[in-house]
C-alpha cells in the first residue's frame, strides 16, 4: 500500500475529527450539563446542512451562508429548548424520548423540504484547487475546515476556561443543584449551551456539506459518532470532546478503507470497552 | 413580622409521600446566630435543604419569610440571589473549578449595608486559601474545603447565612478556627442560622436556640436558658 494512501487518509481523518468536533462538542456539554443525551444533535448537523444548501442556492457567500445556518439552527435549539424541554424539567427520560421525537419530525421536514436526492454543496471556488506540497496533492478545504475546528476548539476553551460565563457552565456540571444553590441561574445557563451546541452542530453541516452533501440519513449517520466521542471522551468534557473526535475520525476513516466490512465493529468495540471499564470516559466527570 | 431576618412559620415537607418536616417554625433576628440543634436525623438539614428547595424538598405548607418576603418555593437560584446563602452539609465544592473560580462563579451584587464581599476580602478572612487560589478545590484539605466553603456562601452577599454542621468531619482546632470565624462574622452584623451536632461549638456562638427532634421543633429559647438548665439538653438531646 502506497505510502500517499496514508498521507491522505490521515488528511481525511483529522478533517473529519474536525467536523465530529464541532457537533460533539455541544452535544457533550448539553450532556454534561443537562444530564440528558440530545438526540435530535444528528439532525441540527443534517439540517445546518440542508440550510447550507438552500442559502447558496439564493447565492449567500459561502461563509456567510454557514454562519446564518449556523444560527438558524441555533434558533431552533432555543425554541426547542425553551418550550418543550423546560417544560419536561426533572423528567430526564420524558426529555430524551422529545429529542428522539424532534429528531424524526425534522428528518420527516427535511424530507419533505428537499426531497429524498443527495444535495450537493460547493465548497468556495478558491478553496477547490488541491494544495500541491512536496509532490502531494491535498485537498485544500478539508485543511481549511481542521483549522476553523482547531479555532473553534481554541475560542471553546478560552470561553470555558476564562470566562465567568465558562466557568459557571463547569460548576453546573461538577454540581447541577448546588451551582443554583449559588445563586447560578442554571435554567439561562441550559438555553446558552443549548444555543451554543445548536449553533455548532449547524454549522459544523454546512462546513460538512461539501464533503458529505446533505442527505436523507445524515441525521442517523453522524449521531452515533457524536455519541461515541462523548463516551469516549467524557460528557461535558471540552477536551474529552476534542480528544474523542480526533480518535473516532481516525478510526471512522482507516476502517472503513482498511476493514470496510468490519467499521462499525472497530467503531463501537472501544465505545463499548470504555462504557464497561472507565464509565465517565477519558476525561469527563459525569457517569454515563 | 417585617423585621424578623428569616421567619419561618408552619413549614410542612415531604420526601415523597413521607412527612418529614411538621409545622416547624422558628425566627431570626438580623444581626443574630440562631443554633439550630437536634440528634442525627431530627430533620436540621432537611429543614437547611426544604428553605433552599433543594434535594428534591419542597416546603408543602408554611411560608419562609426573608425580611418579610415571603420565599418559599422559589427556585434555589433565585433563593440565593435574594440572599439566603448555604454553608452546606459535606461542604460540596465544585471540585473541577480552581479555588478563585468558585468564589467567583458565586458573587452576587447586592445593595447591602456594610462593605460587600469579594474574592480579595474572602481571602483576607482565609489568607490559607489565598495561597491555593489557583490549585482545584476537589485538591484542598478538609479545613481549607470548609473555609472555601463558607467563602462561596459569602461571595453570595447573604442576608442571611445557613450554615449546615461547619464543624462535621475536622480535627478540633480547625473546629476552633472555624468557631472563630463565625464569632467574626456574627460580630461584623451578619444574621446566621447555624446547624450543628456540635452543642458547646453551638452554645458558645449563639443567641437563641432551636432543637429539633423527629422533623419537629420541640424547644425553642435563649442559648442562656440551655446553659442554665443542663435538663433541657439532656431531654432534648440525650447526651450527658
Amino acid at each position: 500500500m502506497q505510502w500517499q494512501f496514508w498521507i491522505i487518509q490521515t488528511l481525511n481523518s483529522v478533517a473529519f475529527g474536525g467536523l465530529l468536533f464541532l457537533l460533539s462538542s455541544g452535544f457533550s456539554l448539553i450532556f454534561g450539563l443537562m444530564r440528558i443525551p440530545n438526540l435530535a444533535h444528528g439532525a441540527f448537523f443534517m439540517l445546518g446542512a440542508y440550510f447550507g444548501f438552500t442559502l447558496l442556492q439564493l447565492k449567500l457567500q459561502f461563509w456567510l451562508a454557514a454562519l446564518a445556518g449556523g444560527l438558524g439552527v441555533g434558533l431552533i435549539g432555543i425554541v426547542m429548548e425553551r418550550f418543550v424541554l423546560r417544560r419536561l424539567a426533572g423528567n430526564e427520560q420524558g426529555q430524551v424520548l422529545v429529542t428522539l421525537g424532534i429528531s424524526f419530525i425534522i428528518a420527516d421536514i427535511c424530507l419533505l423540504v428537499w426531497t429524498g436526492d443527495p444535495m450537493p454543496l460547493s465548497a468556495p471556488q478558491a478553496l477547490r484547487p488541491p494544495l500541491r506540497f512536496a509532490g502531494f496533492a491535498f485537498p485544500t478545504y478539508r485543511l481549511v475546515v481542521l483549522a476553523i475546528a482547531l479555532a473553534a476548539a481554541l475560542a471553546l476553551y478560552l470561553l470555558m476556561e476564562r470566562t465567568r460565563l465558562g466557568a459557571m457552565i463547569r460548576a453546573g456540571v461538577d454540581d447541577t443543584e448546588m451551582a443554583r444553590g449559588v445563586g447560578i441561574p442554571v435554567s439561562r445557563l441550559f438555553t446558552t449551551v443549548f444555543l451554543l451546541g445548536a449553533t455548532l452542530a449547524g454549522v459544523g453541516g454546512v462546513l460538512g456539506g461539501p464533503i458529505l452533501n446533505a442527505y436523507p440519513g445524515l441525521d442517523t449517520d453522524m449521531l452515533p459518532l457524536a455519541l461515541i466521542v462523548v463516551i469516549l471522551g467524557g460528557a461535558g468534557s471540552l477536551l474529552g470532546a476534542f480528544v474523542g473526535s480526533f480518535i473516532v475520525g481516525f478510526i471512522y476513516n482507516f476502517g472503513i478503507a482498511l476493514v470496510p466490512d468490519l467499521a462499525y465493529f472497530v467503531l463501537f468495540l472501544p465505545m463499548v470497552l470504555v462504557l464497561v471499564f472507565l464509565p465517565q470516559g477519558l476525561f469527563g466527570r459525569v457517569q454515563i | 413580622m417585617a423585621t424578623e431576618a428569616l421567619d419561618i412559620s408552619g413549614l410542612d415537607a415531604y420526601y415523597g409521600d413521607s412527612h418529614v418536616l411538621h409545622a416547624v417554625s422558628f425566627a431570626l433576628k438580623g444581626g443574630r446566630l440562631l443554633g439550630l440543634l437536634g440528634r442525627n436525623g431530627a430533620g436540621k438539614t432537611t429543614c437547611m435543604a426544604t428553605i433552599m428547595v433543594m434535594g428534591f424538598l419542597k416546603p408543602r405548607r408554611g411560608s419562609i419569610s426573608l425580611y418579610g418576603e415571603n420565599v418559599a418555593g422559589l427556585a434555589p437560584d433565585a433563593i440565593a440571589r435574594k440572599g439566603i446563602c448555604l454553608v452546606p452539609q459535606g461542604r460540596r465544592m465544585f471540585r473541577t473549578l480552581t479555588v478563585r473560580e468558585n468564589l467567583m462563579v458565586a458573587a452576587q451584587a447586592r445593595k447591602a449595608a456594610g462593605s460587600g464581599w469579594s474574592i480579595d476580602r474572602v481571602f483576607e478572612l482565609f489568607p490559607r486559601l489565598a495561597e491555593r487560589a489557583a490549585q482545584l478545590a476537589g485538591s484542598l484539605s478538609g479545613g481549607e474545603q470548609q473555609m472555601l466553603a463558607i467563602g462561596r456562601a459569602l461571595m453570595g452577599n447573604p442576608r442571611v447565612l445557613l450554615m449546615d454542621e461547619p464543624s462535621e468531619g475536622l480535627a478540633p482546632q480547625l473546629v476552633a478556627e472555624v468557631g472563630r470565624t463565625i464569632a467574626q462574622l456574627k460580630a461584623e452584623g451578619q444574621s446566621i442560622v447555624l446547624v450543628e451536632q456540635n452543642i458547646k461549638l453551638t452554645l458558645d456562638l449563639a443567641d437563641d436556640v432551636v432543637i429539633m427532634n423527629t422533623g419537629r421543633v420541640v424547644f425553642r429559647g435563649s442559648a442562656n436558658e440551655i446553659k442554665l438548665d443542663d435538663a433541657i439538653v439532656s431531654q432534648h438531646l440525650g447526651v450527658f
